[in-house]
């Protein structure tokens, strides 16, 4: 197999008593997008300025194309990093910003020059070189802070949170932008994120952080549909969480009790539940079938009717809220907008239910 | 509605107006007028250049003028190199309380008014001094030195009257500059000295200008500091206005130096702006 552009080997880092990341390895192979996604404080901003080279692990190995970087000071390093608020060098105008690099490198002048103007052109914006830093377009920085890090062909690209701070719309337009420059530059990107919308959309591999720790990592679907832990059930995507007891258990297969006595099948997929544990069971709102009539969910292992509560408009992710019929949970269920259910108004009666694939069952407090 | 917030717009600007037209115009008028006069008689004056031609025509002070003006942007050169280090430790490696604990120990030589501080000096550098004696104590000197009344002695009391002026508008500048612009700057393979030169000055240049000129403009009309650790040989322009309005009582020639004290520092800082390509509007404000 061909050696991984980037791999870290049981990387630790302590602030003082703090553990901020804990024992984490992973390799990303050459050319690929590699995400770390987590809560703030999570310790994924301490992973990428240890690979940027702006702190030191405590212990642990960070390797580049199979070769150490430990003793390699940042300015050095075959990395390149994109910041959360980009960076750009205000006292230079875009040329000069994308050439930065380079002239350190001490190229020609001319030679600067024509990459810096073939830069431009991959990144769609050909003759701008001559204008200031703030007269650009959030979209446009956002570019140009791509372009100054790729003119220098660097092994590895590190993005920091660098949609941040754009609007909402063309943090979506930059999703898909990142994704064919990186495409276009064929460069291992490894971009750091805490909005798993940005990491779904982009990346080949998906590493969900907590606590200084990598709690999975899979491609994007495998997180969202096979989440191994509870915390990754939670955070990637929306569930409604019902706790409870496991009152049957037989290989995978379980079934809860919740608190309000409804009783839902589920999967665990990785651990066997024994019963009389506590377990708190993880289904998506978008994977619940609603119906009008009760003979459409019938055959679902998980069949329920509830009273609407709530309605929950929000475009192509809206949600009605049903009160469960016997036992009065609260379940919230994914709206879809295809017209079937425009009649649909708070005090109605509906079905709905869901297979038993589709909910992913954790012990609680069982794990570790 | 807009009225009332014009009168009100006119009365807080009242005092500034009233400092500037009582305090500065005014006796500007009054002085160009004095300096542009020549005594015929007993009570009587004559308009003329004579004091501007007494100026000219005077090597001693053509000399002093001359004298001032390199001292003081030697001052000024020395202050933004002792100074812009202190305030790049100040403004992005000093954390948490040690920041406003150096601040004000910048600020604390200022408790004492200026006569006591060059004295402080004298203290340090006379001939029965600390320093003259602690070298006959450790036996490098055999007699007692004096170090006082030179022209270095000048330059150590003036760097040391303006740090704080050069340090507070550089921590100013240099605390808005963004960690992560260094950071970029050696993530993209620069060395400290590019990103020096590149990044932190190009950024620190308002401030640099701005507190460059201010110690500037200090050291060219500083009294006290170059008459107390300069001695009699080391004359300032400042000495020659004094003699001519105090001892000499020659308000004539005194108004006229004082102008030419006004024309000089106006001219080296409008160059220096020209220089560094920066405006007033853009350091001041």
């Amino acid at each position: 197999m061909a050696t991984p552009d980037l791999s870290c080997i049981d990387l630790t880092r302590r602030f003082g008593d703090a553990l901020a990341v804990d024992n984490v390895s992973f390799e990303v192979p050459a050319g690929s997008f590699f995400s770390i996604l987590g809560p703030s404080g999570c310790g994924k901003t301490t992973i990428m300025r240890m690979i940027a080279g702006f702190l030191e692990p405590t212990s642990g190995d960070i390797l580049i194309k199979g070769r150490s970087v430990l003793d390699v000071p940042p300015n050095k390093r075959p990395v390149n990093m994109v910041f959360q608020h980009l960076a750009l060098f205000p006292m230079m105008n875009i040329a000069d910003n994308i050439g930065y690099g380079l002239r350190r490198k001490g190229l020609g002048k001319a030679e600067i020059e024509k990459k810096v103007e073939e830069a431009l052109e991959r990144i769609g914006l050909p003759g701008i070189g001559k204008r200031q830093v703030n007269e650009l377009s959030g979209g446009q920085k956002q570019r140009v802070a791509i372009a100054r890090c790729m003119v220098l062909e660097p092994d590895v690209l590190l993005l920091d949170e660098p949609l941040g701070a754009l609007d909402l719309k063309l943090r979506e337009q930059m999703k898909i932008e990142l994704k064919s420059l990186q495409h276009a530059f064929d460069t291992t990107f490894v971009y750091i994120t805490h909005d798993q919308s940005e990491a779904l959309v982009m990346s080949d591999t998906i590493a969900v952080m907590n606590a200084g720790r990598f709690e999975q990592m899979a491609g994007p679907e495998e997180l969202y549909h096979r989440p191994e832990t509870a915390f990754v059930a939670g955070f990637v995507g929306d569930a409604n969480i019902f706790k409870g007891e496991v009152v049957r258990s037989s290989g995978h297969d379980v079934e809860l009790r919740t608190e309000h006595g409804t009783h839902i099948k589920g999967v665990s997929l990785l651990r066997d539940i024994p019963e009389g544990r506590s377990a708190e069971a993880y289904v998506r709102p978008e994977a619940i079938h609603l119906s009008r009539t009760a003979d459409d969910v019938a055959e679902l292992d998980n069949a329920l009717s509830g009273k609407v509560e709530q309605m929950l408009f929000n475009g192509a992710a809206s949600r009605i809220r049903i009160k469960a019929e016997e036992s009065s949970e609260t379940i919230e269920v994914g709206l879809p907008q295809s017209g079937r259910f425009d009649g649909i108004r708070p005090g109605q009666t509906v079905n709905f239910g869901w297979s038993d694939k589709q909910g992913n069952i954790f012990e609680t407090g069982g794990k570790e | 509605m807009t009225s009332g917030r014009s009168l009100g717009f006119y009365l807080l600007l009242a005092p500034v107006l009233l400092w500037l037209l009582l305090l500065v115009i005014i006796p500007h008028i009054d002085l160009a007028l004095v300096s542009l006069r020549e005594r015929v008689g007993v009570g009587q004056y004559a308009f003329s250049f004579a004091n501007f031609l007494t100026f000219l025509n005077e090597p001693l002070y053509l000399v002093t003028f001359a004298r001032t003006a390199v001292m003081s942007i030697l001052a000024t050169f020395i202050t933004l190199i002792v100074g812009f280090p202190v305030a790049y430790f100040i403004a992005k490696m000093a954390r948490g309380k040690l920041q406003p604990i150096l601040f004000v120990l910048c600020l604390v030589p200022f408790w004492v008014s200026e006569l006591v501080r060059t004295f402080g000096w004298m203290i340090l550098l006379r001939e029965t001094g600390i320093i003259s004696s602690l070298l006959q104590w450790l036996g490098l000197v055999n007699g007692p030195v004096e170090l006082l009344y030179n022209d270095a002695a000048i330059m150590i009391g003036l760097v040391y009257t303006s740090m704080l002026f050069m340090v507070v508008p550089l921590v100013t500048t240099l605390s808005t500059l963004d960690d992560s612009l260094i950071e970029a700057g050696y993530d993209l393979g620069g060395s400290s000295a590019s990103v020096f030169r590149e990044i932190i000055v190009p950024h620190a240049m308002p401030g640099i200008v701005s507190g460059c000129i201010v110690v500037f403009m200090l050291s060219l009309g500083n009294y006290l500091t170059p008459i107390m650790l300069g001695g009699k040989d080391s004359l300032w322009f400042t000495e020659l206005i004094y003699s001519q309005f105090i001892v000499r009582f020659n308000w004539e020639l005194g108004a006229a130096f004082g102008f030419m004290l006004l024309f000089l520092s106006t001219a080296i800082v409008w160059v220096a702006l020209k220089l560094t390509g920066q405006s007033l509007e853009k350091t001041m404000g």
